[in-house]
């Protein structure tokens, strides 16, 4: 899906954390907001999902509006920091949970429910922990569920916040190539928040660099690498 | 004697410390919290099982154990749904005055229940141009039930939202939002995520709740009117028995109104140990 973000705005009280950026996504892509702490890449993250609105500005998505879209609405696949999953559901229930929400008419039936959930369980390379809670799960297997449950819903696009950020090395490493692997089988347009810039040069087809609520510049990996636009970019990705 | 002391757990105290500790919350625990029950216990058969059986058989024992479970039957689930919309809007959103309503909450715990008592007369009694409309219309408040609930409303409120602030603070609005992500309804993420991430501190927040409706004196002393039979609660009845005399009615009654609040306690370990492994997998994480 194709995202436009024009002149997106967003301040809490006086202090404003984004101010009005704009940015096109091409439909496919895997993108990567990279910034320090406090860069507005996790705020633009959350407006884009409708977890937040913007004070002004507007986002596109496909070439409409999506102001009047409820976060329900705009079917984004969100992966949260700590994972968010449920902990009170074995990670079958959590994958399953998007389904089960839908209304009578579009929910599938249980089979069809059972049958999805396992495939995407074979997906993330975890068929046989479906009757788990995410309490005896390791931090890349919360991950990989936390994935896997945003999938669910057949997402029109994938934003992960900081997927990596809490993991070990070794791991990191694998579920980097496992995230890539994902995104080309489906083809989702893909936007992961990271302030780690070895991971957004590695992984990203498009890196956006953030700092204090700007973009400082946008591009593939190798043109940031080659042409920083400003000295913030420079230190940043050296 | 020094290999002893290298083997020893850093954070464990020594054998005689633990010895002493242990001895004095016992010896303590006894005096203050069994002694006190064996005596209410021991006075109410004083005069063996069918005196006390009687006493419990008289017109105004029974109103008043009749009417202190119908105030806890109003009272708690109504500060059971308040206390949970108030943890609610204090733990998910963030708006103006939120500090000051949580000084609000506390606010029961800090009043006197005899000053609240004598509020909710002045406000509603029928004297007051409240009060007197109300009465006019037939629905009196004060020395009468909807009075008695009122003011156990009032001194319990705390309770739930007490528990829930908390659990909730800790747990974030993370999953909630996860929840929200996945196409869920408003009423769904409560009735599916919320609510099972707090139901141990909702049910503890309940009996706290339901100990405290149950066994209110002060403002419900006042608001009442103490009329025998009519408007005396539990503990009223049980005060204005002993005042008369009346020791092994005043401690049968007494004793019922202990083995209410030891059955919530029990239901609630016997819920716990119930559902021991799903607790066990919530709690970690």
């Amino acid at each position: 899906m194709h995202i436009q973000i024009e002149e997106i705005a967003k301040a809490y009280g006086t202090t404003a954390a984004l101010h009005p950026v704009s940015l096109a996504i091409p439909s496919g892509a895997l993108v990567a907001l990279l910034g320090p702490s406090g860069s507005g890449k996790t705020t633009l993250l959350r407006i884009l999902g409708g977890l937040e609105f913007p004070s002004s500005g507007r986002v596109l998505l496909e070439g409409a509006d999506a102001a009047g879209l409820t976060v329900q609405e705009r079917r984004a696949g969100f992966v949260f920091q700590s994972y968010a999953l449920f902990r009170h559901m074995t990670v079958f229930e959590n994958i399953a949970y998007g389904l089960r929400a839908r209304s009578r008419l579009s929910r599938p039936p249980a089979g069809e429910i059972t049958r999805r959930v396992t495939n995407l369980l074979e997906l993330i390379q975890l068929p046989e922990i479906g009757g788990r809670y995410p309490s005896q799960l390791s931090g890349g297997q919360r991950q990989r569920v936390a994935l896997a449950r945003a999938l669910a819903i057949e997402p029109r696009m994938l934003l992960l916040d900081e997927p990596f950020g809490a993991l070990d090395a070794r791991v990191r490493r694998e579920l980097r190539a496992g995230l890539r692997e994902i995104h080309d089988a489906t083809g989702l347009t893909s936007i992961f928040v990271t302030h780690d810039q070895e991971e957004a040069m590695e992984l990203a087809d498009l890196v956006v660099v953030m700092s204090m609520g700007r973009i400082e510049q946008i591009g593939r990996p190798i043109d940031i690498r080659s042409n920083p636009a400003t000295e913030f970019v420079r230190e940043f990705v050296s | 004697m020094s290999d002893l002391i290298a083997f020893r757990n850093p954070t464990e105290e020594s054998p005689w410390a633990r010895r002493l500790l242990i001895g004095t919350v016992v010896s303590i625990l006894s005096l203050l919290l069994f002694a006190p029950l064996f005596v209410v216990f021991s006075e109410a058969l004083s005069r063996g099982w069918m005196t006390a059986v009687e006493s419990l058989g008289q017109r105004d024992a029974w109103q008043a154990i009749r009417l202190t479970l119908t105030v806890a039957a109003i009272s708690v689930p109504m500060n059971a749904v308040f206390g949970l919309a108030a943890a609610w809007a204090i733990t998910k959103f963030d708006f103006r005055g939120k500090a000051f309503l949580i000084t609000l909450i506390d606010l029961p715990f800090s009043v006197s229940p005899v000053v609240a008592g004598l509020c909710l007369v002045l406000l509603l009694g029928a004297n007051s141009t409240l009060g007197g409309m109300l009465v006019g219309a037939g629905v009196p408040i004060i020395f009468a039930l909807p009075g008695v609930v009122l003011a156990t409303v009032f001194v319990s409120f705390p309770f739930v939202a007490r528990e829930l602030i908390p659990v909730m603070i800790e747990q974030g609005r993370a999953e909630e939002e996860a929840a929200l992500t996945l196409g869920a309804s408003g009423w769904r993420v409560f009735r599916t995520v919320t609510l099972p991430n707090i139901r141990w501190a909702l049910l503890y927040g309940v009996l706290l709740c339901n100990a405290r409706a149950m066994g209110e004196f002060g403002a419900v002393a006042v608001v009442s009117g103490r009329i025998r039979g009519e408007t005396a609660t539990m503990p009223i009845t049980i005060e204005m028995m002993y005042n008369e005399y009346l020791s092994v009615a005043a401690f049968t009654l007494a004793a019922v109104l202990a083995l209410l609040a030891l059955m919530t306690l029990a239901l609630k370990s016997i819920l716990e140990w119930y559902h021991a492994d799903a607790l066990a997998a919530t709690r970690r994480h």
